[in-house]
């Protein structure tokens, strides 16, 4: 059994958004709707609905997997998306402060 | 430094107010994504992993103090505080909002900046030698080609839908600072028999998938003919380059398959044509052009600097950092000052909006107010007294900007990589940041010497990994980030591809590997050979030996 969530990034401002239990398309991956791939269809639906209302561009489902306390990206490239560049900023750094991590769902 | 005219200034205004209209079109509906994206993108505007990308074109890596000033407000106002300088001399912000993307645009045009042919099938941003203007080898500067290029190559109707992007570099010097033999056109200024200045015209190179060194067309072009032949270039490419498949699209497989010879006699053929036509630029023209880059009233000096002198010998680190980041200038009583951009562990060509600010609060102070961006992802202050070294160092220690490691192993080209980019197989960045951490003790980088290590995280080639004495590319090995090294890459005069040298690394291994690289390099050296000439000596068994013995 798959689980997928899906993503976009969000047309306004162009941040990586994920659809949300609640139906809005948040930033914030903790929030992601989570089905079993059989069920995928039903989020497809509401990406390209999202594109069709110009809240969204680009929507595509990614897999996830159960981890303790919620879930995460099953490709490594996800993951980064949802926890933003995975660079470390150094000491003494003008921090660059577009890193989230720990982003993955919690429980 | 060139300055608009009403028709540059007219078109980058026009430009941008177009560009108004597009996107707020694009937000209300009215243009689909798919009629919208090669719009974004002939203005700089890409869709990444995290966000939106704009990537502002700096022509020939020329900025003024001012440019500068208005790149780091865009940083603070518009992004998260910085920005990052590119292997084309450019500079992208990586979180700009569509929204506000036009005002970008339009403070970018309010300083003669804007991000035209960053993009696309088109003849992109001419880069150069980032000494240009300065280099004690320099025959003259590069930068008056590179501006009349760019006149010439903007907007032309004829060159709007190449086959594929199409990128030029040139160099005003024998020594090749700027990589021209790995561009689609490379240009190299000498002299002719006669002693005339005239550019070898190279052809046919570049990186990416199919990385080819580029070949010699013609051996000398004079400044008159320039234009003529190169239309003539890109119209023989227009005519027969592959447009059904993207990856045979480039000059470079088009050269490859009817060979240089058929393919000069192409050009030739139409040169003869296009000769002494209206390509022919009027002799005011080009003075006019020659007088934005007029030297700088550089004073009188006595070539040794006494003050310089006497703070080399008593301060051990300023003696270090002039020794390895500066470079003479044809001026006397002048240096070339390279600014690093890699600090240990940082991102490589990252500046921050206040380094930035800083640097152009120098640049006015020590250096005609002029900076140059290098494709090696650093900055260059061209013009600095020598009696002034000192100071202008302490103030780069403050900033974090003079780590004194140009040309040395922890100077890495990185290409944005997965953090960032949609197209990326793997991470680069954090890979340039562990190397520069294991690497940080200056006196061991010091003793390695010489050397350029690149990093791609994929083949497209960003990061130039293919000309790197080093290089690493990132790959996809079932879903894992995998690092494969090639040894023996230049980008200079000699050109030359890197080999790989076996299977590739994961993430965790990449940096033991490179170590070990390093190692053999050390262990098989004899007195004052550098990475390359110990690597061309010994060839690839050492160091495969090293690398796989225990695997
Ligand atoms: S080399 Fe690949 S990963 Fe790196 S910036 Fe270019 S396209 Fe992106």
């Amino acid at each position: 059994m798959t689980l997928q969530a899906i993503t976009a990034n969000r047309l306004g401002d162009g941040l990586s958004v994920f659809l949300a239990e609640d139906g809005s398309w948040s930033t914030d991956f903790a929030q992601s709707r989570v089905v079993e791939d059989g069920e995928a269809a039903s989020l497809e639906d509401a990406g390209e609905a999202a594109v069709a209302a110009n809240h969204i561009v680009g929507p595509y489902l990614i897999d996830v997997e159960a981890v303790e306390g919620g879930y995460r990206a099953t490709k490594y490239r996800e993951r980064i998306r949802i926890d933003g560049p995975s660079r470390e900023t150094r000491p003494g750094d003008h921090k660059h402060g577009d890193h989230k991590p720990g982003a993955n769902r919690a429980a | 430094m060139y300055q608009y005219d009403e028709f540059d200034h007219a078109h980058v205004r026009q430009r941008t107010e177009q560009f108004r209209g597009q996107v707020a079109r694009r937000l209300s509906g009215e243009l689909s994504e798919d009629e919208f994206r090669p719009l974004r993108l002939m203005n700089g505007v890409y869709l990444q992993l995290h966000a939106y990308m704009l990537r502002v074109a700096i022509p020939y890596g020329t900025l003024s103090a001012v440019q500068m000033r208005k790149l780091a407000h865009i940083a603070r106002v518009y992004d998260k505080g910085y920005g990052h300088f590119t292997t084309r001399q450019n500079i992208q912000y990586n979180w700009p909002k569509l929204e506000e993307l036009p005002d970008i645009l339009g403070e970018l045009a309010e300083v003669e900046m804007h991000a035209i042919q960053t993009s696309g099938n088109c003849i992109r941003n001419v880069t150069a030698d980032q000494y240009a203007g300065a280099a004690a080898d320099e025959i003259e500067d590069p930068r008056i080609w590179a501006e009349i290029i760019r006149q010439w190559s903007s907007l032309h109707p004829e060159f709007s839908f190449l086959p594929r992007k199409f990128k030029i570099a040139i160099t005003g010097s024998p020594t090749d600072r700027a990589a021209v033999k790995v561009h689609d056109i490379g240009l190299r200024m000498h002299l002719n028999a006669a002693g005339d200045p005239g550019f070898e015209v190279l052809v046919g190179g570049g990186l990416g998938r199919t990385p080819m060194i580029a070949k010699t067309c013609r051996a000398w072009v004079s400044k008159h003919d320039l234009l003529a032949y190169l239309e003539a270039i890109l119209r023989v490419y227009n005519l027969h380059g592959r447009r059904d498949n993207k990856y045979k699209a480039r000059i470079k497989i088009l050269v490859h398959e009817l060979g240089i010879d058929e393919f000069r006699r192409e050009v030739d053929e139409e040169f003869e044509h296009l000769r002494d036509g209206a390509l022919v630029l009027p002799v005011e023209e080009v003075a006019r052009i020659e007088k934005h880059f007029a030297p700088h009233p550089f004073e009188t000096l006595p070539v040794k600097s006494d003050v310089l002198l006497s703070y080399r010998s008593v301060n051990f680190d300023f003696a270090r950092w002039y020794a390895v980041n500066t470079f003479p200038h044809k001026a006397d009583g002048y240096r070339i000052v390279n600014i690093s951009l890699k600090p240990e562990g940082g991102v490589p060509g990252d500046a921050t909006a206040d380094q930035m600010d800083a640097i152009a609060d120098i640049a006015d102070r020590y250096s005609f107010s002029e900076i140059c961006v290098a494709h090696e992802q650093n900055l260059v202050l061209a013009h600095v007294k020598q009696d002034d070294l000192f100071t202008l160092w302490q103030k780069l220690v403050e900033l974090e900007l003079a780590t004194p490691n140009i040309r040395q192993i922890t100077d890495i080209i990185s290409c944005p990589g997965l953090d960032f980019c949609t197209l990326a197989n793997a991470r680069s960045i954090p890979v340039a940041q562990r190397i520069s951490q294991r690497f940080s003790d200056l006196k061991r980088q010091w003793n390695v010497g010489d050397i350029t290590l690149n990093i791609s995280g994929c083949i497209n080639a960003c990061g130039h990994h293919h000309v790197g004495n080093i290089g690493i590319l990132g790959v996809d090995r079932k879903g894992e980030e995998y690092y494969q090294i090639t040894l023996g890459g230049r980008a200079d005069e000699n050109a030359q591809v890197g080999k790989i040298i076996g299977p590739a690394f994961p993430y965790d291994d990449v940096v033991d590997a490179i170590e070990t690289v390093v190692e053999t390099y050390l262990d098989a050296r004899t007195e004052g050979e550098t990475f390359l000439e110990t690597y061309d000596r010994v060839g690839q068994e050492p160091f495969k030996e090293k690398l796989y013995a225990t695997a």
